[in-house]
Formats: C-alpha cells, sequence, structure tokens
C-alpha cells in the first residue's frame, strides 16, 4: 500500500441524523456507487482526507523511483535494463496520474511538491530500504508491487471520480512491473548457487518491510472506518495483509525460496496462513525518518527539484517569449 | 509573476477510429510541450494515433447543480426513442 497512516480528517462516522441535508445527499450517492466527480459538492474532511491520501500515493510512486533508478546503469544485460528504464518511466507516468487527480481536489502540484520536500507529507515507508543487489530488483517487483497491487485493485472502487480513473490506469500497468520482478526472481532462484542465495538474501530483507506496507491493524480505528464509509479506503488492513500473505507464500515455495518466519504455517480452519508481525516499532521509527535511507531520498528529491528550478523558469519564459511575439505579429 | 506551469487537459484518439477522449491532465510551459509529455504519460503503450492538448482554464463547463433544468426536459420525450411506436410486425423490419 503507497498510503499509509493516513489520518481522516473529521470526528468519525455521523449517523443520518447528525448529518446535514447536504451530508446525507452525499453519502446516499456514495453508497449507491454513484461516483463523486470534482465540481459536485463533497464534505470538506472528504476532500482534505483524499488530498492527503492521493498526495501521499503520488509521493510514494516518484520517490519509489529511486531505489530502483539505483540499478539501471548495473542491469546485467541491455534487455534488463530497457525493462527496469521502462518500469521506472511507469512509476514517474504513476505519480502524475493521481497528483492530477489530487489537483481536481483544489491544491496544486506545487504546493504538493514543496510539502514533500518540507517533510509535511509522507510516502511509503518501503521506500526507505536500500536495494543492495540486483535481486532487489526482483524482489521489489515481486513483493513491493505485489503489496501496492493488493491495495490498488479495489481502490478502481473508490467513490472519488479522478481518483478510480486514475487507479484503473495504474492497475493495467502495475501488473507487468510485478510479473517483471518475479522474473527476475526466477532466474536468480534457478540459477548459480550464488545467485539463489542472493535471491534468498532479498527476500529475507524484505518480507518484513513488504508486510508493513499496509500500515498498522486498523480494527479499532474509528478514522478508518470513516474512510471506508466514503469508500475512499475499501479494505481493512489486516484483509489486504492477509490476502497479500496468501498469495505470495506459494510463490516462495514455487522459487523454492523460504520466507523468513517460523511461525508460518498453513491454518486449515480459518483457511489462510498464520503468520509473524512485523516489528511495528522499526516501522514507526521509519516513518519517524530514522529508516536506512530515508535522508538520502529526501536529499536527491529536494536536489532534483532545486537543480531543475532554472530549466522550469526558462522553458516558461521560452513560452511567455514565443506568446508574446505571436500577439505582436497578429 | 506565478511560476507553475500551466495545467493542460490532454485528448487521445485510440486506435480504433474513435473521437478523442479526455484521459487526464498534466503541466506543461506551452502546447509544444503539453503534446511531447503527453505521449510520455498517456501513450507509453500504443494507447493512441492523435493527441490534443487544451489549456485547462479554456474549458467551460456545466454546473452539478444544472443537472435538473439541463436534463429533465429530455426525459419526459420518451417519443425521441424508436421503441416508443409500436409497428406491427407484419410490416417487417423497420
Amino acid at each position: 500500500m503507497y498510503a499509509q497512516m493516513i489520518k481522516t480528517a473529521g470526528t468519525g462516522v455521523k449517523s443520518p441524523e447528525e448529518m446535514t441535508e447536504e451530508e446525507r445527499r452525499f453519502q446516499a450517492r456514495v453508497d449507491a456507487n454513484e461516483k463523486i466527480e470534482p465540481k459536485d459538492w463533497m464534505p470538506e474532511d472528504y476532500r482534505k482526507t483524499l488530498i492527503r491520501q492521493i498526495g501521499q500515493h503520488a509521493h510514494s510512486e516518484i520517490v519509489g523511483q529511486l531505489p530502483e533508478g539505483n540499478w539501471i546503469t548495473r542491469a546485467p544485460t541491455l534487455e534488463r535494463k530497457a525493462i527496469l528504464l521502462a518500469k521506472v518511466q511507469d512509476e514517474a507516468g504513476h505519480g502524475l496520474y493521481l497528483y492530477c487527480a489530487a489537483e481536481t481536489l483544489g491544491v496544486s502540484r506545487d504546493e504538493l511538491t514543496e510539502q514533500l520536500l518540507s517533510g509535511k507529507m509522507k510516502y511509503s515507508s518501503i521506500f526507505n530500504y536500500p536495494t543492495l543487489t540486483w535481486a532487489d530488483m526482483g524482489a521489489v517487483g515481486w513483493l513491493v508491487d505485489g503489496a501496492a497491487i493488493m491495495n490498488q485493485v479495489p481502490l478502481q472502487r473508490t467513490s472519488f471520480g479522478p481518483y478510480s480513473r486514475a487507479m484503473i490506469r495504474i492497475c493495467k500497468e502495475e501488473s507487468f512491473h510485478q510479473r517483471q520482478g518475479y522474473d527476475i526472481m526466477m532466474k536468480m532462484a534457478q540459477g548459480t548457487p550464488a545467485q539463489k542465495k542472493m535471491a534468498q538474501d532479498a527476500l529475507n530483507r524484505f518480507w518484513y518491510p513488504s508486510l508493513m506496507m499496509f500500515g498498522p491493524s486498523d480494527k479499532d480505528s474509528v478514522h478508518s472506518a470513516q474512510s471506508m464509509a466514503w469508500k475512499i479506503k475499501m479494505n481493512t488492513n489486516d484483509e489486504l495483509r492477509q490476502k497479500f500473505v496468501d498469495q505470495t507464500v506459494p510463490q516462495a515455495d514455487y522459487l523454492g525460496l523460504t520466507v523468513p518466519d517460523d511461525h508460518l504455517t498453513w491454518n486449515e480452519e480459518r483457511g489462510h496462513y498464520d503468520f509473524s508481525e512485523p516489528d511495528w516499532s522499526e516501522f514507526y521509527d521509519v516513518l519517524k525518518g530514522n529508516g536506512p535511507c530515508n535522508v538520502d531520498r529526501l536529499t536527491a528529491r529536494r536536489e532534483a527539484w532545486a537543480e531543475g528550478q532554472w530549466v522550469r523558469d526558462a522553458m516558461l519564459a521560452h513560452a511567455r517569449k514565443k506568446a508574446a511575439t505571436k500577439v505582436a505579429a497578429e | 509573476m506565478k511560476n507553475e506551469w500551466p495545467l493542460w487537459e490532454v485528448f487521445i484518439r485510440g486506435q480504433h477510429g474513435m473521437s478523442h477522449r479526455h484521459v487526464g491532465s498534466l503541466h506543461a510551459p506551452d502546447a509544444e510541450m503539453a503534446i511531447k509529455n503527453a505521449r510520455d504519460v498517456y501513450t507509453r503503450r500504443n494507447e493512441g494515433v492523435s493527441i490534443w492538448v487544451v489549456e485547462a482554464r479554456h474549458i467551460a463547463a456545466s454546473s452539478p447543480s444544472d443537472k435538473g433544468p439541463l436534463y429533465e426536459p429530455s426525459e419526459s420525450k420518451v417519443y425521441r426513442h424508436p421503441t416508443f411506436f409500436d409497428i406491427p410486425e407484419d410490416v417487417g423490419a423497420m
């Protein structure tokens, strides 16, 4: 999940009696699975929460380019390089789809960027982990994109039209990402003993951070209930995490790799795997900025923004000059 | 002067002789760059054969609150649909 710990604005779910006439009509439309469009009336808290959620999702796509960008120049073959380049370019595209969905809610692109760079808005905790070997490119595609898909598929049905449409586009492209990751893992797992070891090591390092992507258990959260009533959150974090584990364990078995969890067992009664929770103190620590790569990631984004300033200014100045010349000639 | 690149709405004609369809928006300094950016953002998988871009501020849109006055009048004009008329089977295909 690329949006974690989104604080839902407002005071929790209101009963129909507590709602204003406008709020009742809005909720009825959401309940009837009608899409809410940017110019429609919406509660201010719905708007605020969506800006936070879509914004964080967009930032994650953009920052998510960095761990993989690390390996573009070192991909083992030209074909792998071209594939990775295409994947990273997709992540940029996904960020742009989401930014433009957020902008329909009345926030500007520059405001969103500034809030990312100042640390006011977050991106997914997963991108604060380093990518140490080529096998990490496999693990990221397989596990990280796999976890993202778990969250994004149901979000295609979200109540806000522009967000839903962005999700539909993203999901169409995301499955390429997961499959190219698994393809790398297959190659490594079936390779030399050293390559297989590298694949196992990547799984060991990315397993728990991937489980953290879904966020902590939210069964007791009032805020989460409101987001679910608004249909901007479609499943609980625990539901999605369980689904991810159930789907991923057999895939690891196929690779001949071991999921790094001694307590992982199939629970016949529940029809699900039982598994160990990640270390949540690590999760909160990474969110606070103390992960292995938090500083590197934000520094890279800040430098890119600052160093690109003259290019953005020059292009705009050129466009204005050209427009002025055209007007003068008419 | 505000230095954010203006917002452009992007319309793409798909492969199949369809009309241009709105696909999303992006920022660009001018129309030429907007088309180039639209190519990169919205047609990475052969989604189009033609691109239109228009600066978002030039689009006029109807308001959701006008929904009633704008569209309700057509609801009562069922005779605009061919199924309104009962034509005997003997007449044949029509």
